[in-house]
């Protein structure tokens, strides 16, 4: 099948193109040099052209997220829609429900997105919720910075033994990174306890975040993974966090980055990092810090990160960092949910209000967008709400609003918000304002650099996927700054979306929801004897700890209908 | 005045929430006769179940709608109406006047479960009886009834009341467990009996019970009788144990007055 | 003989994953490591007759053998026809069968309910308002020093469970049941309550004042009677003590609070005096779920549709509220004109009333035996058992996901193929008529 799209203003910050007029061809599922006479003509006169959107972090399929949306019908009732051409209906305004979320991703013109927190034991949970997300290509992060074998190898100085347990479990999980929160925390939390800043010894294990997390980067590097570690730092949301953040920041610096597919240059990718740049020492005397951790990303290339942008909506906050969770439960007394899960992780969910008019989340939201404005190179960040914690993954557009409109910025700032914004932070002084290049970058080409999958996704050059977004957008006739309404309009119900070269959204409508998308893991493998000892370890601890059984505990293929491998180092 | 009078009610229930004074003001007789109503999983014309009779009004608040006769197989009567009146010359099925911002719905006979549920104004009397969680919440939603009164003139059953955070319901009859469970605020007005369980959970708010308790919680704390107490600037006479609670909760400060006659046993 | 390992149990939630099947061709002879539930399952206790062929009723009230093509056609036009479908049970099949059931009752406009309805149902509906603490069945072996029974009887529903999570030595429990207090509450005496350091015999439809008092003892408030629920304050006050000190408390609880006065409130206020105790220990729960895979239809339907239970499709959009679109208000109500049962037997557990409306209505039952169901049923359509005979995802009691194995082959079709069968035939049926 052949299309051809004419005539748009092309996009694509990885070939160096930024707004051109110029015509973008389709041919079975990929991007190509020239389609024949035959070809079907898509007419993007005075449309923005981009590659699809992907999403590096978001929390839309698993155990926790289902706990989300099990334990909020009122959030299911607040947002009900009916199935789109033949799909299905669904649910759920913060957490929406599997059809639901596939489709509502599309609509935005995004093609690709990662479950950002996967517990291994429960992994199988994961992949059964993807059978039911359409259209996304998608992969999920299992958890490592509470693993027993994790911190029992890296306290032993063990790497090799962890490099070998890490292949094991990404393979046994079908897993795509290694993913870090709140490193020593979540296991403390298993005695109701937490730790703070990264040289916090962890009960019992006796190892330090800051081992962790240098011992994980060196692993990651040594199986040649396509993404960084991926990295949610102790102490989020505590007032004067930011000095963990930078400490945390420094830890892999010097490793050197060794992807074996893709062109990732980071070795750290730090996420949501909103929650993590505050200053004072209490919440009365909260202050941003945002400035000062923009400024070190600005001075140092080892690092990618996205904001965790907060909405100013009722949402739903869920996360592997259980203290965490339970320190909110006790702050706003809204019903709290919990799942410490045996030898690996933990995870806990709270709902929160994020009012424009209270003082904490109208400088919490400045806090991100002084992340985003004052982060000079927008090849380091990413943009995220770290859905649904700051607020659901549909409020894309409005951030995007935000970002390339002063004026939506100081409507609300001189509007509901909270006058913290303005004092605590440097917010209402930046004037600065993206460009559609720009918010192509954070929405595209940094997250498919940073992830490894640059090669086929988040450019429109010949080879890539087929996944392209086509908004009702003119940059020539029409202001994004003035009309940044009508601007969140445009990118929430995008005119064409094409996934693999196919048609899946039309004038916002769902067309195509039975399509499926690629569920993207890593294949590795180590020195054979050294993995053979580990898997023979982790079989003794299997019938010693674990609740199952060792041969029941892989993920079968079966779970895996559209398994797309992704090599690290082979041996 | 619009004139609903009842065909033969069907097994499967239907529901008329798309028919209230708000969406019907303005309107035709023709058009109002032509609106959709569910029944089962089937959208149905209004004439199907109602002859239909009479004029809207021009805007909600000079809308009346009268159903007159027996509708217990019918639902969502008044649910979200703004302002107008509804009368039933009969009993009613689940969710009358649920989500209901204002206006005047009088049931002369009895209302099934969820009558009022998380409403936000306007009165709602049901001169019958009522069944469960009168003025109550959505499963999940710790907002619930946030405005209006509700009487209920006969009995009520259990957990009504359920996280009320504003407004005011009177059940002049019995009720049966769990009156006031979670509730936040508004208060509470129970003139009959309660079986057990007032003010479970509860965080804030006023429950008045002049009828026999036959048993209460010990969460809460025993503050001696008052005489002739005072609640929302309305005197409510007699003698009442006075209790302050559910300490369950954290900070809890709901007051729950039960009458002195009756209840010595409740007293420590 | 052959031994096939590694199989997970298709009984109860405690999901057991490391039974051992004798199999003898096509035949599961015998078993090691399972309990006599389990094992009864596997070898098929004596006296369950299974249907080997599809059945339907005639007009004389006789089940007449036949195909399934004739059977899922008259169950279509059943479904095609009805106003208010009910679709009940969804609990010993696998997670495929019963998305292809979520599939099938959003296409008919049909209410979908499985067995929590009668079950956990109120611990959905406490978890809703309340929250949900828990961990998974290893935290508990590794780390519980105090494990609380509460209304129920583990050693008759869940007899490997004590055993797997309690006597099992744990990484921080090396002496297993020396390590811990296990504390009973159970107004009678069981044979699990004998086993326990502790055992409260609450008063019957008194554990909602039990646990409101000690959830204000536990807040440091002054109990305000000298009895609460038949338990004298003192004693209270000493068990609050007991679950304040815990490094590590589990609460497992079942119907005793699901089912007694006030249901879901108990519930409610069990779940967050856990919670409320995390202020001086660590204290989680876990609902003792029955069936082997309730949980994963309530999961599945949550992820599907937003919710877990009682959904009601009848408008295209899913709407929630157990109370109104259970199955037991809808048969009792008469709303329900027509009744799809799989994998469940609510013949045999729904109060009368429900079972005079399923004798008024069609029904048609997916269901590998004769069963009470199966005698009101319409039509029959046998599957092969899932655990046994086909495979597919189950949810654990606490959500861990395990992949049923199938140990023999089976002629029949599995649940999964019916639902899609009786699928594709319902939209043909539907389609034409328009």
């Amino acid at each position: 099948m052949e299309h051809i799209i004419k005539n748009g203003f092309v996009y694509c910050p990885l070939n160096g193109v930024d707004g051109e007029k110029m015509d973008i061809c389709i041919k079975d599922g990929k991007i190509v040099d020239s389609v024949s006479a035959d070809a079907n003509i898509i007419d993007a006169d005075g449309k923005i052209v981009m590659p699809g959107g992907i999403d590096p972090h978001t929390h839309i399929a698993g155990a926790k997220v289902n706990v989300g949306r099990m334990y909020r019908p009122e959030d299911s009732k607040r947002d009900v829609e009916a199935g789109q051409s033949g799909g299905r209906a669904g649910s759920g305004f913060s957490v929406p429900s599997t059809f639901m979320t596939g489709q509502r991703y599309a609509q935005m013109g995004y093609t690709t997105a990662m479950e950002a927190a996967m517990p291994p034991l429960l992994a199988r949970h994961t992949h059964e919720e993807f059978h039911d997300t359409p259209i996304i290509d998608h992969a999920a992060y299992p958890l490592f910075g509470n693993n027993w074998f994790v911190m029992e190898y890296l306290k032993d100085g063990d790497i090799d033994g962890c490099a070998a347990y890490a292949s094991w479990l990404l393979n046994a999980t079908k897993g795509y990174t290694i993913k870090i929160v709140n490193p020593g925390g979540t296991e403390a939390w298993a005695w109701g306890g937490n730790v703070h800043g990264i040289h916090d010894p962890t009960p019992y294990f006796d190892i330090e975040s800051f081992d962790i997390i240098r011992g994980l980067a060196e692993v990651n590097e040594m199986l040649g993974l396509p993404h960084a570690i991926h990295l949610h730092c102790n102490d989020l949301g505590h007032p004067g966090n930011f000095e963990t953040t930078l400490a945390s920041f420094d830890v892999p610096k010097g490793i050197k980055a060794n992807p074996q597919t893709g062109s990732r240059d980071a070795v750290l990718y730090a996420t949501h990092v909103q929650f993590h740049s505050y200053g004072g020492t209490s919440w009365r005397d909260v202050v941003s810090e945002a400035p000062t951790i923009a400024d070190y990303i600005n001075k140092n290339d080892h690092i990618v990160f996205d904001v965790g942008q907060i909405t100013l909506d009722e949402t739903t906050t869920m996360t592997a960092d259980g203290p965490m969770e339970f320190d909110l439960h006790s702050l706003n007394g809204l019903k709290w949910a919990n799942c410490d899960v045996e030898l690996e992780t933990g995870s806990g969910l709270v709902p929160f209000i994020y009012a424009a008019r209270a003082p904490v989340p109208a400088l919490q939201w400045a806090v991100g967008m002084e992340l985003f404005l004052l982060t000079k190179d927008a090849g380091k960040v990413c943009l995220t709400t770290d859905s649904p914690n700051a607020g659901p993954f549909t409020r894309y557009p409005r951030v995007i609003s935000w970002l390339m409109s002063n004026k939506a910025r100081q409507d609300l700032i001189d509007g509901e918000l909270h006058k913290w914004a303005q004092r605590k932070s440097s917010v209402a002084t930046l004037d600065r304002e993206y460009s559609f290049l720009e918010i192509a970058q954070i929405t595209r080409s940094t997250p498919a650099k940073v992830l490894g999958l640059s090669d086929t996704k988040g450019h429109l050059g010949v080879g890539a996927d087929a996944d392209v977004a086509i908004y009702n957008f003119n940059p020539e006739t029409q202001d994004p700054s003035a009309d940044y309404r009508t601007l969140e309009a445009a990118f929430q119900q995008a005119a064409y979306v094409f996934k693999d070269g196919q048609i899946v959204v039309k004038d916002g409508t769902v067309t195509n929801p039975t399509l499926r998308g690629r569920s993207y893991w890593v294949e590795t493998s180590v020195d054979e004897t050294i993995y053979n000892e580990v898997v023979a370890n982790v079989e003794k601890t299997f019938k010693q700890y674990y609740s199952v059984n060792f041969a029941n505990y892989p993920v079968q293929d079966d779970y895996l209908p559209h398994s797309a491998p992704v090599r690290g180092v082979m041996q | 005045m619009i004139i609903l009078t009842p065909k033969e009610q069907p097994e499967v229930p239907i529901e008329i929430d798309t028919i209230i004074p708000d969406s019907i003001a303005g309107k035709t007789l023709d058009e109002i006769k032509n609106m959709s109503i569910l029944h089962g999983n089937c959208q149905v014309p209004l004439t199907d179940f109602f002859e239909v009779e009479g004029e809207a009004g021009a805007t909600a608040a000079e809308t009346k709608i009268l159903i007159n006769g027996d509708v217990s197989q019918t639902k969502r009567i008044g649910q979200g109406m703004t302002a107008g009146e509804i009368t039933v010359k009969g009993s009613v099925n689940n969710y009358v006047g649920a989500e209901m911002e204002g206006g005047v719905i009088t049931v002369e006979g009895d209302a099934k479960g969820w009558a009022g549920q998380n409403m936000k104004g306007g009165e709602l009397e049901i001169l019958g009886d009522a069944g469960d969680y009168v003025g109550a919440s959505y499963r999940g939603d710790w907002r619930g009834m946030s405005g209006g009164k509700i009487t209920i003139h006969g009995n009520a059953k259990s957990e009504i009341a359920e996280y009320m955070n504003g407004g005011k319901l009177i059940v002049k009859g019995d009720v049966g467990i769990m009156p006031g469970i979670h509730m936040n605020n508004g208060v509470l007005i129970i003139e009959g009996n309660v079986i057990a369980r007032a003010g479970g959970e509860m965080a804030g708010g006023i429950i008045v019970i002049k009828g026999i308790i036959d048993e209460f919680l010990a969460g809460f704390e025993y503050l001696g009788v008052e005489k002739d107490i005072e609640v929302e600037g309305e005197v409510i006479p007699g003698a009442f144990y006075k209790f302050k609670g559910d300490y369950a909760i954290k900070g809890a400060s709901g007051i729950i007055y039960a009458a002195v006659a009756g209840n010595a046993h409740i007293a420590p | 003989m052959e031994l096939v390992k590694n199989v997970v149990c298709p009984f109860c939630g405690t999901l057991c994953d490391d039974i051992i099947c004798k199999v003898e061709g096509d035949e599961i002879v015998g078993t090691m490591n399972a309990c006599r539930i389990g094992h009864s399952k596997f070898v098929h206790a004596e006296g369950a007759m299974r249907w080997k062929k599809p059945q339907i009723r005639d007009e004389n009230g006789e089940l007449v053998e036949t195909t399934y093509e004739e059977a899922i056609e008259r169950a279509a036009q059943v479904l095609a026809k009805s106003k208010r479908p009910l679709m009940y049970g969804w609990s010993c099949t696998d997670c495929d069968a019963q998305a292809a059931g979520m599939a099938l009752a959003e296409n008919t406009k049909a209410i979908v309910d499985n067995t929590a309805s009668v079950c956990h149902g109120p611990s959905v509906l406490a978890l809703q308002d309340v929250g949900y603490p828990i961990c998974t069945f290893g935290e508990v072996k590794n780390r519980a020093d105090v494990v609380v029974y509460w209304g129920c009887n583990p050693m008759h529903a869940h007899p490997r469970h004590l055993s797997r999570h309690v006597f099992a030595r744990g990484f921080f429990r090396e002496r297993g049941r020396s390590d811990r207090t296990l504390i009973v509450v159970d107004p009678r005496e069981s044979d699990s309550s004998k086993l326990a350091d502790i055992h409260i015999q609450v008063g019957y439809n008194q554990d909602y004042e039990l646990l409101d008092a000690m959830r204000a003892c536990m807040m440091g408030h002054e109990i305000l009677y000298d009895e609460v629920a038949g338990v004298p304050k003192e004693d209270i006050e000493a068990v609050v003590e007991v679950l304040k000190n815990a490094q590590f408390g589990i609460l497992f609880f079942g119907m005793g609070i699901t089912h007694s006065r006030g249901k879901h409130r108990n519930i409610d206020t069990a779940i967050m005096l856990t919670q409320d105790l995390n202020n001086f220990g660590k204290f989680t729960l876990i609902p003792m779920r029955g069936h082997y895979n309730v949980t994963g239809f309530n999961q599945v339907a949550t992820w599907e549709s937003g919710y877990p239970y009682c959904i009601d499709f009848a408008t295209g959009i899913p709407r929630y509220n157990p109370g109104e679109t259970g199955s037991n208000d809808l048969l009792q109500s008469k709303e329900a004109d027509a009744m799809m049962v799989i994998a469940s037997d609510p013949g045999a557990h729904f109060p009368q009333k429900s079972l005079e409306r399923m004798a008024e209505i069609p029904v048609i039952a997916i269901e590998p035996h004769r069963t009470p169901t199966t005698e009101l049923a319409d039509i029959i359509l046998p599957p092969a058992i899932v655990g046994m005979e086909t495979d597919g995802t189950a949810y654990r009691m606490e959500g861990v996901p395990i992949r049923m194995r199938k140990v023999v082959n089976s002629d029949l079709l599995s649940d999964r193929e019916i639902l899609e069968k009786l699928m594709k035939r319902v939209m043909e049926i539907k389609t034409a008529s328009k």
